[in-house]
């Protein structure tokens, strides 16, 4: 990340005039909208921020449990004795609590903007898929075949069990295919709400390493929960010189790859989502930076801008589609190897 | 807030909100779905094969039957041929039959003939001779005076019997 804003920073010192702090806070902007924060900031109209302002909820270990509204620790004021860190103190843009000793971080699970997206969304994936299956509840499957919504949420669920799902995992895929199916509807429905720009979309949720960390965990147990003998016999026993195994360095290297799998997962689907919400933003950013060079310039570049944030867009909606994709397929793929048998000699 | 540092805050909601997604999902959404379109599969395979079976027997039915038309005509054509030869049979015998009773009429009208003519020609003698002798009588019962007399009569009589037997 220090890596970004260096480059970042480099960019804008090319350009010709001095960006004023008032004008566009390229930090506050980039992460403001890919970060998480306690409120959500929907627009500013007429000056006046417009904001949904979410339930946070912290423990301190002195005072115990604390419940209120975010609006009051909006401006960084302090509130039963909690306010959000400043930008050069330690948990920068965290709630902390201001004690005796100085601040110190409460156990925080408020309801922030991430939290509350995640709520949507999944509810979204909820009505998708019960109206989906609320279609056979009411026919006769045998008989007939779904159209309209139902037929376009079998035809999805399909696609990816007979596509992915069926040939990945091999023969017991019944058993799995509830969670990968759930795990691409989740990714697939939280990266597309993620690129509409306004709420109830437009939350970085699967952008964020919290959630991908989660579901790359979900991956990790399901993986090696059910790992039958076979796979434990390859990681600690493998099929290899003895000078190999004696010496453990075949069995550390399974080990590790045990992790990195997973790992792999939970880093694709963050960098991938978060990169293109960044260069959306570095696309769209250059109208703003722009808007103080003159009208001719800011016309000609604006009309640049906006051509790249619609082809950016575009590519967005196809990376939601094959993120999801992609980490549905590997899950699969991973839980494949750890059902695989042995082959007969 | 940090990006690359997992927040627990979010974490703890994701892993509560994923898990509750997953068991209502897997309880009553997808297998739903997928055990539905399994079953429509099932249903659409059966049919397909039913479908071929049916096609078999029609096949099959379509060769008995272009099989049994076959044996129609040829027990037609076997037919037909013995009825020509009964007819030819018949009439063959029929004609023998006929020839030969023709022969019997014939035979037997020839036979008759024959008697008839026997008939007449005895009767015909009979006449004859009873002409003769009544002629002779006559002749004897008449004063036989002169020659030249008898003659005259006896012609008179000759031509008298010629024209009753012409007659």
């Amino acid at each position: 990340m220090k890596g970004l804003k260096l480059i970042l920073v480099m960019i804008l010192a090319l350009l010709p005039v001095t960006l004023r702090a008032q004008e566009l806070d390229m930090n506050e902007y980039l992460f403001g909208h890919v970060g998480d924060s306690y409120g959500w900031h929907v627009t500013t109209i007429k000056g006046h921020p417009v904001c949904i302002h979410l339930p946070v909820i912290v423990h301190s270990k002195a005072t115990g449990w604390h419940v209120f509204s975010s609006k009051h620790i909006e401006e960084g004021e302090e509130y039963e004795g909690f306010r959000l860190a400043g930008e050069d103190e330690k948990h920068s843009g965290k709630l902390v609590e201001v004690t005796s000793l100085g601040i110190e971080k409460p156990l925080d699970i408020s309801i922030t903007k991430n939290v509350f997206g995640l709520f949507i969304n999944s509810l979204i994936v909820l009505v998708v898929i019960l109206l989906g299956a609320r279609w056979y509840r009411k026919h006769d499957a045998r008989e007939e075949a779904p159209g309209g919504f139902a037929g376009l949420v079998e035809m999805v669920v399909m696609m990816i069990e007979d596509d992915v799902i069926k040939p990945c995992v091999g023969h017991d895929y019944k058993r799995y295919s509830p969670y990968l199916l759930t795990a691409f509807f989740f990714i697939f429905i939280n990266n597309l709400m993620g690129i509409i720009p306004f709420f109830p979309g437009g939350a970085n949720i699967t952008g964020n390493i919290a959630v991908t960390l989660c579901l790359a965990l979900c991956t990790f147990l399901a993986v090696n929960l059910f790992g039958n003998r076979h796979y434990y016999k390859e990681i600690f026993w493998p099929d290899v010189p003895i000078f190999l195994k004696a010496f453990p360095l075949m069995p550390l290297i399974e080990i590790v790859g045990m992790f990195t799998k997973p790992f792999s997962l939970m880093v694709r689907l963050f960098a991938n989502i978060l990169a293109g919400h960044m260069m959306i933003l570095g696309v769209l950013s250059v109208i703003f930076i722009t808007a103080s060079m003159g009208a001719v310039l800011n016309g000609s570049l604006t009309f640049i801008a906006v051509l790249f944030g619609v082809f950016m867009d575009v590519l967005e909606c196809l990376v939601a589609f094959i993120q999801a994709y992609v980490f549905t397929m590997l899950s699969s793929v991973f839980i494949g190897l750890s059902r695989q048998e042995p082959e007969h000699e | 807030m940090s990006l690359i540092t997992p927040d627990f805050g979010l974490l703890f909601w994701m892993t509560l909100i994923f898990v509750i997604l997953f068991f209502i999902l897997a309880k009553v959404g997808f297998p739903v779905i997928t055990g539905m379109v399994s079953q429509r599969q099932d249903r659409i395979n059966d049919s397909i094969r039913l479908a071929k079976e049916a096609e078999e027997r029609v096949r099959e039915l379509s060769s008995e039957q272009a099989r049994m038309i076959e044996e129609a005509r040829k027990e037609q054509a076997a037919i037909l041929r013995d009825a020509a030869s009964a007819r030819d049979a018949m009439v063959s015998r029929a004609q023998e039959q006929a020839r030969e009773e023709a022969a019997k009429i014939i035979e037997q009208a020839r036979i008759q003939i024959a008697a008839e003519k026997e008939t007449a020609l005895r009767d015909i003698r009979r006449e004859v001779a009873s002409l003769s002798v009544s002629i002779a009588e006559q002749v004897v019962r008449k004063d036989l005076s002169d020659n030249e007399a008898q003659m005259a009569l006896i012609d008179r009589l000759m031509d008298e019997m010629s024209s009753t037997k012409m007659n």
